[in-house]
């Protein structure tokens, strides 16, 4: 009886529940598309499982989406709604992609230079909202808004300058040196039979355990959960609430700032020029969703929408539109919201049984 | 002198274009949020409402009846986000993200379902659009043509600003979803449905968002393309924001956005400075202007949290 009580009020049972029933939902609407959903579905789980070297592409497409997941997710514990990710994640990977193609340095101090300025940038992203809205009661969704279009434009503005862009046309910077790359050596590599495995799946594991240290084990942790759950009753307890929301958007923007870096330095190893927001920002809300805000959380959530995106980009093969896997993604969002009335309910169910 | 004129027509007339899809959207949000109800699916919405515009323009021909259900379709998403965030007491924040994956998955999806997997429709017939008002009434190039040069929507949007304003301040709907937006517990004391109050609020603003988009696609582009919204919906938000939740607040801040990518289009036209530094006028404009000006927003008091009808 415990133990079943117990399922009926874990995360996880209710996240499972919304990704099969937003599966199913998909399955209506590829049905009114005419396309059959058991082709479609299989591909998508071929083109993950099929093979070792698909497991590693959802790896590496997993990476950032955990960076944002974990940067949202941060947040969220901490009382603030970083819907700024995506522009933090932009200045990020510009950064990075600046430094990883100016700079001459040997090649882990150069990598190293390049992550750490990404973070920074991030950070400073992120910190320049808490500042309006610490100092000017600036509400910071509207200034984290204000904040992604600004870096979407300053990225294509850098893009274009002459000594980031690329010779003789195209619209994308020239590749980032080799010595700032974080791909797996060469030997591992061809291994594998993934040319741009890299270490950025280890680093966001780091960062999610860290993460965990931070909110769970420290006082710091403490000091921002609980300026997070009550301001005022933080500030009567003698915490600064000011200094906590900025402390806490610094290390949020950090870690959406290390997103960026992981992708331009593991996975692209350029920037391109943006034609609409890359998403990234907006899919780590979805990772911090799905992973219930917890650390450990968005490792799993962001292994499964990595897993949903790539193997979303080969549906094409099977003529069926990738965008089932934002109306997928959608309704699993969606159905997690909605599930505390049932756990609500089957708590109460549950109660009339005992008595 | 001449040239000064005729730009500035020009450009009252880029500001005339550029507004009433944000105004849309924005005075729908100004009805979900002063209600207590936070609606970050705009974006959604308004994607939804631009492809269904684009479609029904498309089979009807007629771009009234498609611009009407563009509206429906965007309520038909209102009703979705009212349901999950008013009766299932869902997260509004999440119920909204959600809206967000959907709208825009959906609308592409079933384009490339649609039109033999293209994620454009097929260009529309300036007959099946929305028709403008004085097309041939002044002198081709003169700057009365140059200003009125838009499609009879953008003066109706205006007006709804206005009667906006009046639902909101001067009839009892209007003061009970404000009300319901700052204490819901004393207004269901007082026999006010909160329920209804904010289930009409929020498919209205879902209705009007859908309307915003179809402006795009029914009256200043011709097809539906899946960048046609790309951020306006946010853009909205920011406005609502911006202009403190209120109707008139809403639409002055519209206006200026409206304004600043009216002077982004007329800028890009010369090659002296980059149009990606242009296009970050407008933000960098809404940042300085609450700095200096604007400052500190009441959010209504009951806005995102979850309110539960006591039996």
């Amino acid at each position: 009886m415990n133990k079943k009580k117990s399922i009926l009020e874990s995360n996880v049972f209710y996240t499972l529940i919304a990704i099969a029933a937003g599966f199913l939902i998909g399955a209506v609407f590829l049905v009114i598309a005419g396309i059959s959903p058991a082709a479609a579905y299989g591909k998508l789980l071929g083109s993950v499982f099929g093979k070792p070297k698909y497991l590693f592409w959802t790896l590496i497409y997993a990476s950032p989406l955990i960076f944002t997941g974990l940067s949202v997710a941060f947040s969220f514990r901490t009382g603030v709604f970083n819907i700024g990710a995506e522009g933090q994640f932009v200045v990020g990977s510009l950064a990075a992609c600046v430094l990883g193609i100016t700079l001459r340095l040997p090649p882990v101090l150069h990598a190293l230079v390049c992550v750490l300025a990404a973070a920074a940038a991030g950070a400073v992203w992120s910190l320049a909202v808490g500042i309006l809205k610490v100092k000017r009661g600036i509400h910071e969704v509207l200034s984290f808004i204000m904040f992604n279009w600004i870096a979407f434009y300053l990225s294509n503005y850098v893009v274009n300058l002459e000594a980031i862009h690329k010779e003789g046309g195209g619209e994308a910077t020239k590749d980032v040196l080799e010595s700032a790359r974080l791909l797996f050596p060469e030997g591992l590599r061809s291994a594998l039979d993934c040319n741009a495995a890299n270490w950025g799946i280890v680093l966001a594991v780091l960062a999610a355990v860290l993460i965990y240290i931070i909110i769970e084990k420290t006082t710091l942790g403490y000091k921002l959960k609980a300026v997070g759950f009550n301001s005022n009753g933080a500030l009567y307890a003698g915490i600064n609430a000011d200094g906590s929301v900025l402390t806490a958007l610094g290390i949020s923007g950090a870690l959406a700032g290390l997103g960026g870096a992981v992708q331009i330095l593991g996975m692209s190893g350029r920037l391109s020029q943006f034609a609409g927001q890359e998403g990234f920002g907006f899919e780590g809300i979805t990772v911090a969703l799905i992973g219930s805000s917890s650390p450990v959380g968005c490792i799993f959530s962001g292994l499964f929408y990595g897993a949903m995106k790539y193997g979303g980009s080969k549906l094409s093969i099977v003529k069926a539109p990738s965008e089932v896997v934002d109306i997928i993604m959608g309704c699993v969002i969606l159905f997690i919201a909605v599930s505390q009335v049932f756990r609500i309910l089957f708590a109460r169910f549950s109660k009339k049984k005992e008595a | 002198m001449d040239v000064i004129i005729k730009n500035l027509g020009l450009l009252i007339n880029a500001t005339l274009i550029a507004t009433p899809p944000l105004l849309l959207a924005a005075l729908g949000s100004c009805f979900s949020e002063r209600s207590g109800v936070v609606n970050i699916g705009i974006e959604g919405m308004m994607t939804i409402g631009a492809f269904t515009g684009a479609v029904m323009g498309l089979t009807t021909g007629n771009g009234w009846i498609a611009f009407l259900c563009a509206g429906l379709a965007g309520a038909l998403f209102g009703a979705i986000h009212a349901m999950a965030c008013i009766s299932f007491h869902a997260d509004q924040t999440i119920a909204g993200t959600a809206i967000n994956f959907l709208g825009p998955g959906l609308a592409v999806f079933l384009c490339k379902a649609m039109y033999n997997n293209s994620s454009d429709t097929p260009a529309m017939d300036p007959s099946c659009k929305l028709p403008k008002l004085f097309e041939g009434v002044f002198p081709a190039g003169s700057f009365w043509s140059n200003v009125l040069n838009v499609y009879a929507v953008a003066y109706l949007v205006f007006v709804l600003a206005f009667v906006c304003w009046f639902v909101f301040y001067k009839t009892k709907f209007g003061a009970h979803l404000r009300a319901v937006g700052e204490h819901p517990e004393a207004c269901e004391s007082l026999g006010i449905d909160v329920y209804r109050v904010r289930y009409s609020c929020v498919i209205l603003s879902g209705f009007l968002s859908g309307l915003g988009g179809a402006f795009v696609t029914l009256a200043t582009i011709n097809q539906f393309r899946p960048s046609v919204i790309v951020g306006q919906g946010f853009i909205a938000i920011a406005a609502v924001i911006f202009g403190k939740f209120s109707p008139e607040g809403a639409t002055k801040a519209c206006l200026l956005f409206g304004l600043c990518s009216g002077i982004k289009t007329l800028a890009g036209q010369s090659n002296t400075v980059s149009p990606n530094l242009i296009s970050m006028i407008p933000y960098i404009v809404t940042i300085l202007a609450l700095v200096l000006f604007v400052g500190k927003a009441h959010t209504p008091a009951a806005n995102g949290k979850i309110f539960v009808k006591s039996r």
